[in-house]
Formats: C-alpha cells, structure tokens, sequence
C-alpha cells in the first residue's frame, strides 16, 4: 500500500525540484540561486561515493554580529525547544569568536559536525548508529543511538549534542529524540532533494556569502576550484580527519 | 586434601536486615534511573561538555575494581600461591557481582537505557565500547566456569586452565576499559597508551581492596579471625598496588606534560583547576595513597586491628576521587580546537564548565554499590564462599610461620 504512495511522493518531489531549479535558471538574477542549484545534487539521484559533500567557510566574510546560519538551522531542524540551563541545550551549530592574545587578530566563523573522512565518533559509537553515507555526510540513526554519549568524547570539535529533555513538535523530515545524541546532518533532507543546507542559504540570504556548500570531488563545483585556489584550514589538521569542512581566513 | 569450606551461619541474625538495607539502595538506585529515563538527564548535573557524571565514575570503578578482585583467585590458580587458593571462589563471585553492578550503573544511565539489547545485538568492531559488549559477557561465562571449577570437586583438574583463561581474560578486558579513554584522540586527558596498563594496576589496588574489606566482614561475622601472617602478606601486596598506581599517575602526568600543548591541561587538573586538584591531591595523593600507605607499613599503625580495613577503604575512596578527577576533570577542560587562541561562544566553548552531581546521579551510583553488595551478600549466603585456611598444609607449604 505505501509504495505507490512512496513513489508518488518521490516523483512529486523530483518534479517539485526540477521544477524549483528551472525557476531558479530561468530567473537567473539573484545569481546565488543559480550557484544554488549547481552545486547541490541531482534529485533521487541516490548517494554516491564519487560525492563528497563538503563546506568552505570564508571567515574574513562572516560577521560577528550575524547569527542567521544558527537560527535558519534550528528552524529547519526544529531546535526549537528551551532548556533551563543552557548547557543542555542542542546546538547543531555554533558562532565562534576567535582572538589571538598577542595580536589581538579576531575571527569569527559558524563550527559545525566537520563531517569527517575518518570520523572518530563513527570508530567509537559502539551499534554504529553513528555512521557516515556514502557522500561524507556523518548521520546518527535515531534507532539504534542507545545515548551513551562516547561520540561526544571522541568528537574534537563538541559537534555533538545530547538530548537532555522530551521533544515535541518535531520536524518530520528531521526525527530527534530524548535521549539520544545529534549533530548537523548538512541538511541532508535538503540535500537529497537537490537544495543547499539552510546554513548555507541563510548566510547568502544575509549577503555574506561566507558559507559555500558543494561537492569536494567534482573538479568543475566552485566549492573545489576554491580550495583549490586559496589556502584553506582544516581544524585540528593533525589529527589527519580530512574534515568536510574547511575554513578560509584563520 | 580438600579445604573444608562453610557458608555463613544460615542463623546469622544480621542477614535479613542487611538484605533489606542492600535491596533497598539497590531498588532506590533503579527508581532514580528510572526517573531519570523518564523525565531526561536534565535532572542530571551532566550536560553537554560534562556528559559523562557520577555514574560513569562510579560504574567503571566498579568495573575496573571487578576485573582486580579477580586477581586473588589468580595469585592462587595461577601463579600457584596456596595460601590464596581458598580465597578463590570469593574472589570469583566478587568479579562477577562487581562486574554486574558496574555494568548496571553505566546501562541504567543510557539516554536509552531501553535500547540495551541494540547494544548486545549491534557491535560495532571499531569501537572500545563494541568490545566491551564481547569482552563482558565472556568475563561473565569464564569467571562462572572458573568458580565451577573450583568449587565443584568432579571439575576441580580444570581448575588452572579455567583460571589462565579468566586470568588472560581479565587483562584483556581491563585493556579495554583503559582504551575506552586511551583511544580518545580528541581530548587533552585521554589518548595515552599507558592509560590501558594504568587501569589494570588501579585494578588490582582497587579490587584487593573491595576483597580485603569483604573478607574481614565475612571473618567477623562468623567469628573467625585471619591469620595474622596472612593479613600481613595481602595488606603489603595491597600497599605495593597502591605504590603502583601512584606510579602509573605520576607517570601519566609527566607524559602529558612532554607535550607542550598539554601543560596548561596539566596545570588546570593539578594546580588551578578548583575541586580538580582539590580532590587530587587530598583524595587521592593524601587520603588514597599517602595515609593508606601509612597505615599499611607504619608498625604502630599496620599492627593495630583494623589498619587494613582502613586502608582498603581509603584506597577505595582514593579509587573514586582519582577516577572523578580523570573522567569529569577531563571533560571540564574545554577542547583545544584552535592552539594559542581565546575562543568564546554560546556552546561554551573555551570555559571551564562545572559539574554538580544531582540527586538521581547520586543514588543511582549509590544503587551499584549497593547491587554489589546484596549480590555478595546473596552468595556468600547460599554457596560455600568463606574462604578458611587450613593452617597446617600453610605451614607444611612454607607460607606459614608461627
């Protein structure tokens, strides 16, 4: 009974991403919009290991001030709920302000899941909940999670956050769950229907442009051609993760 | 010749209400993991930079102490020392119980605690933790087996082979619980290779100790008294393990100290960190260590009764504040993502956090121990787990001296 259903649902989106992508080309003037389309994957195309989804953030672009990529992710992934002491809260996430003490240099930049090539969380979870698909992206299966929170030790980047409280009205397309832990997905509800991550949108949508979202093994993306051209930093290099994403600026 | 073997007098008054008292810490433990599944771990004092709390300190105590306790068993089996062979069987049920209370805290503790058969039914190979879904329940069956063998006449010529097996086996698992920590490359505490070796002497103080209490309550409550020379032998082994701990933790320290980066971790756990040195260097340099020490070798002290019992406590308590300092101190200590730099944000990053246990965290803890304790109490009560020592093949043996 569900598979027509399914199908039906698919094909609907497939049309409705076509059909989003053909607007977006044919109303080419807010040129990121056509970036946009390009970068992200082909709808129903299925996840392939010649993908590698990946993230360059120009930190000399992000704005101190500017937390757009943190509210436009807590609104598409329903991170809405409050939590007495803030520490408990999630945070997918997060605006970090840099200084350096001798120079007084600052930098300002989103830090998120790195979705790593070797991430520690996926060696360590013990069910393998924590796993990484075939395209990079790191995901925790909100099914066999079981909470012991030994990724959040292994993560060097305290991407990771536990769900401290009983969540309601959640996203559909986003499942969390108390109890279990969650990082940054790159959106990948939006990803596997050829959009960008909301992150991504929202800082383009603040014109800062900061956030380029793409694949890190198609020599023709813009996301490759600029590592290729400017120096990038991938944090906690020598821990030899080779993160998803790097940062350009630091 | 067997040594003849007896159980608690079955008339012994003190049972029942001991029972009550270790079922009721037991039961009130469940109840506050239940709440905390229930209502979710903000009733906890953990957070998401300290995610791992009391329970954790006091479930891989447990852990840890189960793998040591085994290891007077194993000075008998396998490394044929008479005088500890009766002491075997205790030594087995102890693993066992100890190990179940550790594991109890830990699973009860899960965000999902409800999804432990996943943990049982999905291993990832990768992990230290997968391990140690393979790596317990096999202590479990090879530790049952062993006491079998001991106990059980008709089994007793396997005896040495069962105790090679559980004695490799504990090693086996007591590595893995070190790397549980060692293998973490994130963190300034962790990622060492001495932390795996470092576990299996804190097991051995740990477990020593937990044996050397329960043994004296078992020979007081049945009116026996030890032999003073073989009190003296355990309570100099208890003090040599106890100088090996604090070698190990000196040690470790040092090495992290090698690395540049990690001194300002270093000065924050043994100098600047607040309750972190605090507990250190009183709980377990001085209390855990030093007055253990005192008591154990200190003839004024080491001959007044007692004195053993005291320092196994002492150790016990040094056990718990160094593993406090090493699993919340090193989570407290924020991740050094970006070297030489302040960092700043809303998730905490580049703070010091704090932790503060919470009530349901404490008397779940308190509910592994008192899980260990009604388990002992169970066992010894309906199976011949007294150790006695029959002091003329001792002394035909050379172990005893009058």
């Amino acid at each position: 009974m569900t598979e027509p259903n399914d199908k039906s649902r698919r094909g609907f989106l497939g049309v409705a991403a076509v059909g989003a992508a053909g607007l977006g080309v044919a109303a080419i003037a807010p040129g990121f919009h056509l970036i946009e389309v390009s970068q992200a994957g082909a709808p129903g195309a299925g996840v392939s290991n010649k993908v590698r989804w990946g993230m360059l953030i120009d930190t000399t672009k992000c704005a101190s001030d500017c937390n757009a990529c943190v509210k436009a992710c807590n609104t598409e992934n329903g991170i809405t709920e409050t939590v007495k002491d803030p520490r408990q809260g999630s945070q997918w996430i997060r605006k970090l302000d840099l200084k350096d003490p001798k120079s007084g240099l600052t930098h300002s930049l989103p830090m998120l899941c790195q979705h790593c090539e070797h991430p520690p969380c996926v060696d360590v979870c013990p069910t393998g909940a924590s796993m990484k698909r075939a395209d990079g992206i790191v995901l925790v299966d909100r099914h066999t999670c079981i909470g012991c929170r030994y990724c959040m030790l292994a993560c060097p980047y305290k991407a990771r956050s536990f769900v401290h409280i009983p969540l309601t009205e959640q996203n559909p397309e986003v499942p969390r769950g108390q109890g279990c832990v969650e990082s940054c997905t790159f959106c990948v509800q939006r990803v596997d229907k050829g959009q960008i991550p909301a992150c991504v949108e929202a800082c383009a949508n603040a014109e800062h442009n900061a956030m380029l979202f793409g694949d890190l093994n198609d020599p023709n993306s813009e996301i490759a051609q600029r590592v290729a051209q400017v120096k990038t930093t991938q944090v906690r290099a020598d821990l030899k993760l080779n993160v998803g994403v790097r940062y350009q600026g630091i | 010749m067997m040594i003849q073997q007896q159980t608690q007098t079955p008339d012994n008054p003190a049972f029942y209400p001991a029972l009550a008292i270790g079922g009721l810490i037991s039961a009130i433990g469940v109840a506050a993991a239940f709440y905390m599944e229930h209502m979710g771990h903000h009733v906890s004092g953990m957070n998401n930079q300290v995610f791992w709390g009391l329970p954790h300190v006091f479930g891989i105590f447990l852990i840890v102490a189960a793998s040591g306790v085994l290891n007077v068993a194993s000075i008998g089996s396998v490394f044929g020392k008479k005088a500890y062979k009766p002491r075997a069987p205790l030594s087995g049920l102890l693993a066992i119980v100890l190990l179940a209370a550790g594991l109890a805290i830990i699973m009860l503790d899960l965000g999902r605690a409800d999804r432990v058969l996943i943990a049982a039914t999905h291993v990832n190979l990768t992990s230290v933790f997968g391990w140690n879904m393979i790596l317990y329940p096999v202590f479990f069956g090879l530790v049952g087996l062993y006491v079998w063998t001991l106990m059980d006449r008709s089994m007793n010529r396997y005896s040495k082979a069962a105790g090679v097996s559980a004695f490799i086996w504990r090693l086996v698992m007591t590595t893995g619980t070190g790397s549980i920590f060692g293998f973490i490359i994130a963190r300034q505490a962790y990622q060492s290779a001495i932390l795996a070796p470092m576990f299996i002497i804190m097991s051995f103080a740990w477990g020593l100790a937990i044996f050397l209490i329960v043994q004296e309550t078992m020979y007081s409550r049945a009116n026996m008294e030890l032999h003073p020379q073989l009190r003296a032998r355990m309570k100099n082994l208890l003090g040599v393990f106890v100088a090996a701990v604090f070698y190990f933790v000196v040690v470790y320290h040092l090495t992290n100290v090698y690395y540049a980066k990690q001194t300002e971790f270093v000065h924050f756990i043994l100098v600047s960190g607040g309750i972190f040195p605090l507990l250190f260097w009183g709980g377990f340099v001085l209390m855990g260590t030093i007055v253990p020490l005192l008591l154990l070798y200190v003839p004024s002290f080491s001959e007044t009764k007692g004195s053993v019992t005291a320092a196994s406590f002492l150790v016990i308590a040094g056990g718990l504040f160094l593993l406090f300092v090493f699993i919340i101190g090193g989570q407290a200590y924020p991740l050094d993502m970006f070297p030489g730099m302040q960092v700043s944000s809303s998730f905490f990053d580049g703070k010091i956090d704090s932790y503060t246990p919470s009530l349901p965290e404490i008397l779940l803890s308190l509910g592994g121990v008192g899980i260990a304790f009604t388990g002992t109490l169970l066992g010894v009560r309906v199976l011949r787990f007294m150790p006695q020592d029959d002091a003329a093949k001792l002394k035909s043996a050379g172990y005893l001296h009058d």
